[in-house]
Order: structure tokens, then C-alpha cells, then sequence
């Protein structure tokens, strides 16, 4: 046992935290500073100067362009981009189609896209969930039917992250309606989103931003080389897509990112005429948060050793008390940032409000935390709800 | 980082583990309860054979050579079961007092003895006007004119002070009422002329006594007017100690309630089928993992040189290890319904344990003021 960092890990967290200073734009941390998210661009920017730096393949094995690092260099790594703040790797290219690929799919896919997918050529998007079939999974009707050397794929995917960004989607299936069971059906699939039949349509989620899509197919041709793995073999895929990289889920260095601009904007703003940051239920709750970003980043680090010492394999369940624990911080650091802003919270930083101020900065750094904290809303809710991850306790640990 | 236990490790707990699951079930636990001193004295010879009342200790004081990581494992074997004997009062504060401050002689004449289980130690600081301000001391201590000290004042829930033999005293040597300078550790013979006991049960079941000092004739442990560093240290080992304790108990807790939930049958199904009941184990078990983390936090900052981040993570560990206690024990005896209010069921006594070892050395809310202070 032992329970610190090597001076190797210490000498890596200064190597990534220097590293991103001196290369991370300027005008994208000052963006993310106050709190907003990353454009397209800006995520694409910055994921080809990691890539250039060999860092954009996380978990990848060398010899496909990844660094090498081990899981606790992976979770430095993570943590220090996200406390930057920096744009956050494609997690569909990188923690997702990546790892299918390297698990799963044949050289000839793997040639094709996992330099793309490291550079962020191909912008990836995940089409999993449908209007029914959300956290039961495996009741999807999107079906994949067989003609010649193609699939012809029919149906809808909805909450598609990104689709309108997206040059690639992967995709599931059912390619055997008559499967005994459910998960026994279902095929995994590669589809360029510019094959005709796609149509991708926004919906506006309730921070009024454009990320989340409906996707219809009507008769879109796949050709069966773009098939990962066997045919009817797609839930496994998935299972492992899920299972897998659920560590960085936590997103430990975002929430200490927001508690940290909060207690900066605290300085600025007043409570009964003094700065918020000397009220004591401020203070207090700060701290809480503290206590609980500690303990997380523990089980954190706890949860990749284990799986770094098992050699990857099955995903630990742990996991899903990362999940949880995670989001439910990302959410509280969140409303705290929400909270310190008061009635700048308000407003919509948007252009008509810019024209009017001249760069006001606890006006922008007020609007975009509440579009942080509207949005991740959704942080309890995808990736396997907060809910499923107890079933998932329940039954894995509890043996319930 | 590797949380893993090493052979070594796991031998030591294997054994601890084997030790109790042969003679420290809840039944005969009830007997040791029975005996007049609160504890099995034959549990206390059979730790002393198996080395662990010396685990702390230099090998060239015939001790195990362990570090914090034995002990927390040590007490984490003793939380699942709710050892009575006082290991923690003996071992672990007294041990850390004098392993600390002790001189060389000291050292010699006194761990040996409480590795053989020769010698019992209580921590007598808290005072009762302090609650769990470690400056607060006004119990005094002077010279007594032939080069030696007295002392007098009183002292409060010291836990296990009734079984010990040698009381580990602060006091003040100079200076004022929270003053951080002034204070002086002192070994007080507990059968010395103008010491009195008072012996109590706390809630946990263990017994604990208030102390009177009445010109009680004392020797210098340390530096003097130096003790708040010590004390300190004493402090940070029981907190590690007690948070390894504390995980101990929560997984028996835990263990309890999810085998309850798989035999209760209500509306004709366990209730363990009832996904409220599914979640709120769940939760449980989360709470149960992050105390863990805690508990290795505490574990690993036992020694860590740099004196600001020391404090701030014992308070944060503090904080986190005593809230999943409180929400584990409090969802345990909830699961149970009725039975878990009963005194003859064993779920209510982890409960109070837990409750207990909140308040030893400072309780969730005073370390969260403590880094609500620290905010810059």
C-alpha cells in the first residue's frame, strides 16, 4: 500500500499543467474561464495541439497514438485539462469509438479511423438512445436489415449529443427482430452522417443551447463492412463502450474548476455589505464541497489502480459510485457558481445584452454558470441515470 | 499510488480477522461487557501474544514495526466487530504520546510494558469547559520544590481511564486559557496520592472516568511548555484510527442490513426486492466507500511533514468519515424497523459506537468551521 503520489506522478502533474499553459489559445481559456463551454472549433483546436503532442489517445496503445500513460497519469492528465480550464477530449472519438475499435474492429476500420478519430478529422456522434428506449436500452427498434453488401437502416435516434457537428456515427441497430432475447438482436454500426436518408434535427435543450438532436433514418445504406464485431454481437460492443474509461466520468477537475471560480467571483460580490467570500454559510458550504471532492478523488484513484492492475478487463462497480458521486458534485458546484452570481444569474448573455455593456464580466461569468448548471442537469440523467447506476449497485455489489 | 495491501499486510490482517471471528461474536462480546472492567482481560493477553499491542512501536522496543497503515487496518478488523478493549486509548494515543515525546528511558521502560500488555494508557486532556479546543487547558501543573511537579485540575471523559495504569496529562506550565505555548504533557501514576477516578459507561458501552489532579505528583513527557504538538499528534492518530474503526463498522452495518433485507418478508417478498429498499442500500454503500477513501486519507497524512496541508486533510478526513457514519448508522437501524431499536439486536450498538467516535476529537461540524476558516 501506498497511499501517495510517486515523485514520477507528482513530476508528470507539473509536466501537463505547464505543458497547458504555455499552449492552451488564450482567447478559448478566457472563454472557459467565465464559464462557458467550447465552440466546434475550439474543441477541435485544441484536441490536434494534444494530438500533435502525442497526449490525444489517452487510454490508446502506442503503436495507434497513444501516450503510454498509466490510468493514474490518464486521471492527472484529465484532471488538469478540465481545472485549466481547457476544452475536454471528444469523449465519442476518444473513451468511446476509440477503445471499440481497438477491442473490436477489423485493421482495415481501425486503419480508417482511429487517426482521424485522434485528430479529430471525423467528429464522432453515439446514436444509442431512442424515444423509446432510454434507460432500458435494449428495447431499441431502429432496425439494420441485410440487402446484398449493405444494411438498410430505418428508424430514430434522439438526445444525439453533437450529431449536427458530427461526420461519423456509430450506431445501434437490431439486425434479428426474432432474437430470443432482446440483446441477442442487436448489430453495431459506423455510418457516415452524409449518406443519404440521414436528417438530423435539433432540439434546443433548457440553457437555450443547440447540442442535443433527433436522428431519423429512412432507408440509409450501410455498407457490412461497417459493421463492428458480429452481426446480432452489437450489445457486447456496447456493454464494453459503456463499461469502459467509466472512471473519467467523475469529471473531479471540472467541479474543482467551478468551486474555484466561484470563491474568485466571491471576492467580487457583496453580502450585507462585505465580500460573499466572508459569509459563513458561504464558507461552510465550500468546505462541504471540499470534503466531498476529496473523498471522490480518492475513490477515483482507488477504482483506476484496481483496474489498472487487473489489466483493464471488466469494469469495476465501483464505477457507478463514481458516476453518481461525480455528477452529483458537477451539479452542486454548479448551483454553488449559480448562487455566488445572485441576480446577475438572470440575464441571458446574449447580443443584445453585449451590445448594451461594455464587457462586463461578472454579467458573462453569471450567465454562462447558470448555463452550466442548467445544462447539467442532464449529467444525472445520460451516461446510465443516476438511478440505474444503484440498480447497477444493487446487483453487482449487493448481489441483490 | 497502489491501495493494496502488501503480504505482510494481509497476513497481519488475516490472523486479526481469524482472532475475532473465533472469539468476538456478538454473543460473546456480551460476556466481555459482563466482566467488571467493561473487557475480556484474556482478549487483551491474546492481542499481546499476537503482537498487536505493540504494532506501532520499534522492534527494539518489542514492538511489531508497524506504521499508520497496520493500524488502520488493526482497527478497521476492530470496528467490524466493536472490540471493547482499549487498544485505542493504550496503543494508539498513549503509544503515539509517548513513542512522540518520550525520552529515551521512557521509551524503554514504558513500550515494552504495553506491548507485553504489561501496562495500560489513558489520554487524559479533555477538559470540560474545552469541548474540542485543544489550547483550551487550565489544569495546572507546578514544581513541587525536589526538582519533580504536581498537578491539579480536572479532566473529563477520558476514555478508559478507570483501566489504566499511567494517565497521559496536559497542563499548563505557563501562560493563559487557550494559549498555544505553556502546555506541558505529564505521566501521572494513576494510583498516586491526589489522583481521583470517577468511572462511567458511555453510550458505546466502554467506560470512560473523570479525573481529579490534587497536587498528583507528575513526570515531564517532552518539551515542556511544547505539548500542543504533541497533543496534535496524539489527536491525528486517534482520528486515523477512528476512521479506520469507523469503516470497519459501517461494513457491518452494511453487511447487516442486506442480509435483513434478503430473510424480512413483507406483502409477501423480501424487502430487499423493493427498489426503495435497493437504493437506499446503495446509497449506503457508497457512503461506505467514501468513508474508506477518508479513512486512507487520514491514514496516509499521519506523517506528512507539511504541517498546513496535514491539518487541512485530518479535517477534511474527520468531516467525511463522520458524516458517512452518521448516514450509514442512521440507514441501518431505518432498514431494520422495529429490531433495529432493540438493545438485543446488534445494529443499535454500532450505531452508538459510531455515534461515540464522531465526538472523539472534534466533531464534523468543528473541522468543517475549521476549513470553512482556511477559504481565501
Amino acid at each position: 500500500m501506498d497511499l501517495h503520489f510517486t515523485t514520477e506522478e507528482i513530476a508528470f502533474r507539473q509536466e501537463v499543467r505547464a505543458f497547458i499553459r504555455d499552449n492552451l489559445p488564450a482567447d478559448i481559456h478566457a472563454k472557459m474561464k467565465l464559464g462557458n463551454g467550447p465552440g466546434k472549433e475550439d474543441t477541435v483546436r485544441w484536441q490536434r495541439i494534444l494530438n500533435a503532442n502525442g497526449w490525444a489517445g489517452l487510454s490508446w496503445p502506442k503503436e495507434w497514438g497513444g501516450p503510454g500513460w498509466t490510468a493514474i497519469q490518464k486521471m492527472i492528465f484529465l484532471e488538469e485539462n478540465q481545472m485549466a480550464p481547457a476544452p475536454e477530449l471528444s469523449s465519442f472519438n476518444i473513451t468511446m469509438i476509440g477503445p471499440v475499435l481497438l477491442q473490436f474492429g477489423t485493421e482495415a476500420q481501425k486503419q480508417r479511423f482511429l487517426p482521424r478519430a485522434a485528430n479529430l478529422d471525423d467528429w464522432w456522434c453515439q446514436g444509442f438512445s431512442e424515444p423509446g428506449a432510454g434507460s432500458d436500452l435494449a428495447s431499441l427498434k431502429t432496425a439494420a436489415k441485410q440487402d446484398g453488401d449493405h444494411y438498410v437502416v430505418n428508424g430514430q435516434k434522439i438526445w444525439t449529443s453533437t450529431a449536427h457537428h458530427a461526420d461519423w456515427c456509430f450506431l445501434l441497430a437490431r439486425t434479428n427482430p426474432n432474437a430470443r432475447k432482446r440483446q441477442e438482436g442487436i448489430s453495431f454500426l459506423l455510418v457516415d452522417m452524409k449518406t443519404p436518408g440521414i436528417t438530423v434535427r435539433p432540439i434546443i435543450s433548457i440553457d437555450g443551447s443547440h447540442h442535443l438532436n433527433e436522428v431519423f433514418f429512412d432507408d440509409v445504406r450501410v455498407p457490412l463492412n461497417m459493421r463492428v464485431h458480429e452481426e446480432n454481437k452489437g450489445w457486447d460492443v456496447a456493454k464494453f463502450l459503456l463499461g469502459n474509461e467509466r472512471t473519467g466520468i467523475a469529471r473531479l477537475g471540472k467541479s474543482r474548476e467551478r468551486v474555484n471560480a466561484s470563491i474568485d467571483l466571491a471576492h467580487k460580490v457583496n453580502m450585507n455589505g462585505q465580500p460573499l467570500i466572508a459569509d459563513a454559510a458561504f464558507r461552510q458550504r465550500v468546505a462541504q464541497l471540499q470534503v466531498e471532492m476529496k473523498a471522490l478523488e480518492i475513490t477515483q484513484y482507488r477504482v483506476v489502480s484496481a483496474h489498472d492492475k487487473a489489466g483493464g478487463g471488466r469494469p469495476d462497480p465501483l464505477s457507478s459510485v463514481l458516476k453518481v458521486k461525480g455528477t452529483e458534485l458537477l451539479q452542486a458546484t454548479t448551483e454553488l457558481a449559480v448562487d455566488v452570481a445572485g441576480p446577475m444569474a438572470t440575464p441571458v448573455w446574449a447580443e443584445e445584452l453585449a451590445a448594451m455593456n461594455e464587457s462586463d464580466e461578472l454579467l458573462e461569468a453569471g450567465s454562462a454558470s447558470t448555463g452550466s448548471y442548467l445544462f447539467l442537469r442532464a449529467a444525472s440523467i445520460y451516461g446510465g441515470t443516476n438511478e440505474i447506476q444503484k440498480n447497477i449497485l444493487t446487483k453487482a455489489v449487493l448481489g441483490l | 499510488m497502489d491501495f493494496d495491501p502488501s503480504d505482510d499486510q494481509r497476513l497481519l490482517v488475516e490472523s486479526v480477522s481469524r482472532l475475532l471471528a473465533d472469539n468476538y461474536s456478538f454473543a460473546q462480546r456480551k460476556t466481555y461487557l459482563a466482566r467488571p472492567a467493561g473487557y475480556s482481560a484474556e482478549m487483551w493477553s491474546k492481542f499481546a501474544e499476537l503482537g498487536l499491542l505493540g504494532l506501532p512501536f520499534a522492534e527494539e522496543y518489542g514492538g511489531f514495526g508497524g506504521g499508520a497503515q497496520e493500524v488502520m487496518l488493526v482497527m478497521q478488523a476492530f470496528g467490524r466487530v466493536l472490540v471493547l478493549e482499549p487498544f485505542l486509548a493504550t496503543v494508539v494515543l498513549g503509544g503515539t504520546a509517548i513513542r512522540t515525546a518520550g525520552s529515551a528511558a521512557q521509551q524503554q521502560t514504558l513500550l515494552p510494558a504495553v506491548a507485553e500488555g504489561r501496562l495500560k494508557l489513558a489520554f487524559a486532556h479533555g477538559e470540560r469547559q474545552a469541548r474540542y479546543d485543544l489550547t483550551d487547558v487550565v489544569t495546572t501543573a507546578k514544581r513541587n520544590g525536589g526538582g519533580g511537579w504536581v498537578l491539579d485540575g480536572s479532566k473529563t471523559v477520558v476514555s478508559h481511564g478507570e483501566a489504566a495504569e499511567r494517565l497521559i496529562v496536559s497542563a499548563r506550565t505557563s501562560g493563559d486559557r487557550y494559549d498555544e505555548d505553556g502546555i506541558t504533557l505529564f505521566l501521572v501514576d494513576a494510583a498516586a496520592q491526589g489522583v481521583a477516578r470517577r468511572g462511567y459507561a458511555t453510550r458505546d458501552e466502554t467506560r470512560a472516568a473523570d479525573v481529579s489532579l490534587s497536587n498528583a505528583p507528575g513526570e515531564v513527557l517532552g518539551e515542556i511548555g511544547q505539548g500542543l504538538a504533541i497533543i496534535e499528534k496524539i489527536v491525528e492518530a486517534g482520528i486515523a484510527a477512528t476512521a479506520a474503526e469507523t469503516v470497519g463498522a459501517m461494513e457491518a452495518m452494511n453487511e447487516m442490513t442486506l442480509e435483513y433485507s434478503k430473510t424480512r418478508v413483507q406483502f409477501g417478498q423480501p424487502i430487499g426486492s423493493y427498489q426503495v429498499v435497493q437504493h437506499r442500500l446503495a446509497d449506503m454503500f457508497m457512503a461506505q466507500e467514501q468513508g474508506r477513501s477518508m479513512a486512507m486519507l487520514a491514514t496516509m497524512s499521519v506523517d506528512n511533514a507539511d504541517d498546513a496541508e496535514r491539518r487541512h486533510d485530518f479535517a477534511l478526513a474527520k468531516v467525511g468519515v463522520g458524516q458517512s457514519g452518521r448516514y450509514v448508522s442512521q440507514s441501518a437501524v431505518q432498514m431494520h424497523g422495529g429490531i433495529g431499536m432493540t438493545e438485543e439486536y446488534a445494529v443499535g450498538h454500532y450505531f452508538r459506537r459510531c455515534m461515540v467516535i464522531e465526538r472523539l476529537f472534534g466533531d464534523p461540524a468543528y473541522y468543517l468551521q475549521r476549513l470553512a476558516n482556511e477559504i481565501a
